[in-house]
């Protein structure tokens, strides 16, 4: 728990200094809502197109930050200063996938908003946070285990989103089903809410025990 | 550890499958609603259900790698993963082809089992890069394995996701589910699914015996002192070792 701490607390300090990864993704989520308003040709969104285009930009987003979460780990010697210390991988991993948690959770005030701003649909916007909480942990979740298979491989920024992105689908495909009523023209319906978040709360316990199994094999040297 | 070609295993693949065939033209009666296109039922299904078993196969080959340390289990995960991939390739342009000729379109988005499949194929076809990518050899296998059991708790979670987004606006067209075939398609519909079984664990015999032998002749041409010599090895592909004989 300790070790989990000290983690945790490390990389929130390195992003507070260097503001690395959370600054660029709001930038990168911002410019992609004005390339869809163009590239749809659609001054508001609703129901279906409005889940997709802000869950699309969020996770795409996330990939940004998913890429980066364990670049100094390796760089500096992070990887070799956990196997030598005597702590459990797993700290390492739950430390990793709250950092993530916390860098989406950040995106996601400043893109919910500015989307709202954007495209219209507030109304349903608070139910909708709760939805993306749940659907934050299923990225961090396989953003962690991805991002350490790719970061000790040779084609790093290639192999995340290549492996990722297929195993986001069920996770989109959740999170969209839960927003799409949300955001529907008209005022927020709450249909299928609760099957949704079913799914990403199974979805997000399936891989969180996952990792917490495989997590130190990834550590191995 | 070092594997052979079987000999009894393709004789008995080749009288099933045949057996299967037959079965499906002379005995199982034309569908009612699709008449003689339905056949291919029996050829797309079997395989379909071989490669996502062959899949799982391969969580539980690489759960016995990481557990045991044992190479060997990666070389049979890898080859499970490799041979099932080529029959969901399979699946996936029978599938096509059925689409077409019973709803007139060469994909359908409404049908939530050949939707599932392709992601999970797309999924398992990022298998090849990963293992590209890391050139340390213990390294490779190890993470493989790990992607091998990530994919393997994903392929049912994707099933159920997809067919909850489907079932919401589209009842399903026509269900091919075991419960609602008349016994002589069942009968027929056993018989392939066995030769389906049957031909991919041929294919896995063979592949595997392949590759020891492949790494035999690399290693007596390292003996020979033959360095130039290419062996057509792959960087990708696990290779068997020899015991200390």
């Amino acid at each position: 728990m300790r070790a989990f701490r000290a983690i945790l607390a490390k990389d929130l300090r390195t992003e507070l200094r260097t503001l690395e990864s959370v600054p660029a993704m709001a930038l990168f989520a911002v410019t992609t809502f004005v390339l869809f308003r163009f590239g749809l040709d659609r001054k508001e969104l609703e129901g279906s197109l409005a889940a997709g285009v802000l869950l699309a930009t969020v996770l795409f987003a996330s990939l940004l930050a998913i890429n980066r979460v364990f670049v100094a780990e390796r760089e500096q010697g992070g990887f070799d200063a956990i196997r030598l210390a005597p702590v459990d991988g797993t700290a390492l991993f739950a430390a990793k996938v709250t950092v993530l948690v916390i860098y989406l959770t950040a995106l996601e005030l400043v893109a919910v908003p500015m989307f709202a701003f954007f495209f219209g649909g507030t109304e349903g916007m608070f139910v909708l946070v709760g939805v993306l909480l749940l659907a934050n942990v299923g990225v961090a979740t396989l953003g962690t285990i991805v991002s350490s298979i790719a970061v000790n491989s040779r084609a790093r920024d290639l192999i995340a989103p290549l492996l990722l992105l297929p195993l986001l689908i069920p996770l989109m495909i959740a999170a969209a089903g839960a927003a799409e009523p949300l955001l529907a023209e008209g005022g927020p319906s709450y249909d299928d809410l609760g099957k949704w978040t079913a799914v990403l709360a199974l979805y997000d316990l399936v891989f969180i025990a996952l990792g917490y199994a495989v997590y130190d094999f990834l550590l191995e040297d | 550890m070092s594997f052979k070609a079987p000999r009894i295993l393709p004789v008995l693949t080749v009288a099933v499958l045949t057996a299967g065939f037959v079965l499906v033209f002379f005995y199982a009666p034309n569908d009612a609603d699709q008449g003689f296109v339905q056949k291919i039922f029996y050829l797309h299904v079997p395989l379909g259900i071989m490669a996502l078993v062959g899949f799982m196969i391969a969580a539980v080959q690489s759960i016995l790698h990481l557990r045991s340390g044992d190479p060997k289990w990666d070389v049979r995960s890898y080859v499970s993963i490799h041979i099932s991939i080529i029959f969901g390739l399979a699946v996936l342009i029978t599938g096509s082809i059925w689409a077409r000729a019973s709803w007139g379109k060469w994909w359908v988005w409404e049908e939530p089992t050949l939707v599932s499949f392709l992601i999970v194929f797309l999924l398992y076809c990022t298998y090849y890069p990963l293992r590209y990518a890391i050139e340390d050899r213990e390294r490779q296998a190890r993470y493989a394995s790990v992607f091998a059991i990530t994919a393997g708790a994903f392929v049912p979670l994707n099933f159920m996701a997809v067919r909850l987004a489907e079932t919401l606006v589209h009842p399903r067209v026509f269900a091919t589910s075991e419960g609602g075939l008349p016994p002589k398609m069942m009968f027929t519909f056993l018989v392939c699914i066995a030769g389906a079984a049957l031909l991919w664990e041929t294919l896995i015999r063979y592949e595997l015996a392949a590759k020891t032998s492949r790494a035999k002749l690399s290693r007596l041409r390292r003996a020979l002192g033959g360095d130039g010599v290419s062996t057509g090895g792959s960087r990708i592909a696990p290779v068997p070792r020899e015991g200390e004989a």
